[in-house]
């Protein structure tokens, strides 16, 4: 089981980084409801939510969604629902409940850079960037080539305001962890395709986006693509599909969504 | 740590572990309606109310509870009541095991929405496992139900 020794709800992030670097058994609470899975004793568990970090604002040129903003918030906030064709609704709406999805975060999960996740390659394809208190503004896609997790926290995502977008997943019940999922997006008339799933971290299909990218958007074309998308991702087997049910699944997934930002 | 919890409007003080969940802290203080199902956040048994929103109790450290409102079938018996007898009348309940988180599950779709479609009410409600009944009969019951309190 889950447990920690100390609980401090700071009052400033600051606060939180000395108090994460003080102990390696010292972590930042999101939701909890993936640390609760575990079974690590930890020291000091450290509280955000004073931190008025469950944003969801729009800025000059970019949407700024708070670490502690919760998935439901991203399925009911106006903002989010009219960005990219509301896709940042549509890829969280299948999880689980409505009671499930208030309570975990962005921030947790993004930070996290879990390979199950329908959110990660959503924001992957919007080319979102992270903002760490240490680390800076980074966009989402290096972050994610990082191999190892950072000690640092996640402040906020950022998203360009305009763009179409389209989520698929593939699920073999309805509240199940996806099988494999994808996004699209067209942000000024460039195609970004990045998939989630495979079961590992999410990534994007450079071979696919340059020949939609160079082209005319044929079915052709877009055949093409999703067959190089094939050939360029690795995908792997574990107990909710092969790695080549996924990598069919997946051309099919890519194509539909291509087809429905164009 | 001393924790007071505000629940169904009644002030309550415990002395808790900081780690402790919201569901053990209620049970302890004798709100037994409060039940474990999975453990993992998927099933909405456990779901009780804060701030009139539902929250999966499994999942919410009770420290994060400090100072809210929180209910628990305990802390709405009437409209519960109400609401058991449609359930009874589509045979949309069997072992009642999920009836308390059912329940509140469905008095927050109410306050939040007052004229769900079909698909809007099986949306909030799709965290609400049950082992039992088919879920169109429970469908059925919330709208007469909801059809009914409105009158
Ligand atoms: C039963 C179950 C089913 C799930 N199903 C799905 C699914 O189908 N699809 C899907 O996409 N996801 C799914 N998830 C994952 C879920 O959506 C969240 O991504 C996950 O629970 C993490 O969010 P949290 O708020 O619970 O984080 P926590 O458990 O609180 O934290 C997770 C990690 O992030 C760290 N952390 C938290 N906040 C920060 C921060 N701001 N900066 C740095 N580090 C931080 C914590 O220290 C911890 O290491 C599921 C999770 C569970 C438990
Ligand atoms: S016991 Fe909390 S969701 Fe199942
Ligand atoms: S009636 Fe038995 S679990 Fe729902």
């Amino acid at each position: 089981m889950f447990s920690f020794k100390n609980y401090i709800a700071v009052t400033s992030l600051e606060e939180a980084y000395d108090e994460l670097l003080k102990n390696k058994k010292n972590i930042i609470l999101g939701g909890t409801s993936y640390l609760r899975m575990g079974n690590v004793a930890y020291n000091t568990a450290i509280d955000l939510s004073n931190l008025e970090l469950d944003y969801i604002k729009e800025g000059e040129t970019c949407i700024h969604i708070g670490a502690m903003a919760s998935f439901r918030d991203l399925e009911i906030n106006e903002i989010t629902q009219q960005l990219f064709d509301g896709v940042l609704d549509r890829c969280v709406r299948g999880i689980l409940g409505v009671q499930f999805r208030s309570n975990v975060r962005v921030g947790a999960t993004v930070f996290s850079k879990y390979g199950f996740s329908d959110l990660i390659p959503t924001l992957l394809a919007m080319d979102s960037t992270v903002v760490l208190y240490k680390g800076g503004e980074i966009s989402l896609e290096e972050y994610l080539k990082e191999e190892s997790l950072r000690r640092d926290i996640l402040v906020e995502i950022k998203i360009k305001k305009e763009g179409r977008g389209s989520f698929q997943s593939i699920r073999k019940s309805k509240t199940d962890y996806a099988i494999t999922n994808t996004c699209v997006t067209k942000i000024d008339d460039k195609i970004r395709v990045a998939i989630g799933v495979r079961p590992g971290k999410a990534v994007l299909s450079y071979r696919a986006m340059e020949i939609l990218n160079n082209n005319e958007r044929t079915e052709e074309i877009i055949d093409r693509a999703c067959e190089a998308m094939s050939e360029e991702i690795s995908f792997g087997s574990n107990m909710r599909g092969t790695a080549e049910y996924r990598r069919a699944v997946s051309k099919n997934l890519v194509k539909r969504a291509i087809q429905e930002v164009l | 740590m001393i924790l007071t919890l505000n629940v169904n409007g009644r002030k309550r003080e415990i002395s808790i572990s900081p780690d402790e969940y919201l569901l053990d802290v209620l049970r302890k203080l004798g709100y037994l309606s409060v039940k474990r199902g999975c453990d993992t956040g998927s099933c909405g048994l456990c779901t009780v109310l804060v701030e009139e929103k539902p929250v999966l109790s499994c999942s919410t450290l009770a420290v994060r509870a400090q100072g809210k409102k929180i209910t628990t079938i305990e802390g709405c018996q009437e409209e519960a009541k109400r609401f058991a007898e449609f359930m009874a009348a589509e045979g949309a309940e069997q072992c009642g095991y999920c009836a308390p988180g059912f329940t509140l599950t469905v008095l927050a779709l109410m306050k939040e929405n007052e004229n769900p479609t079909d698909e809007e009410i099986l949306h909030y409600l799709n965290g609400n496992l049950c082992r039992c009944s088919g879920y169109i009969s429970q469908l059925r019951a919330i709208k007469n139900f909801m059809e009914a309190e409105k009158r």
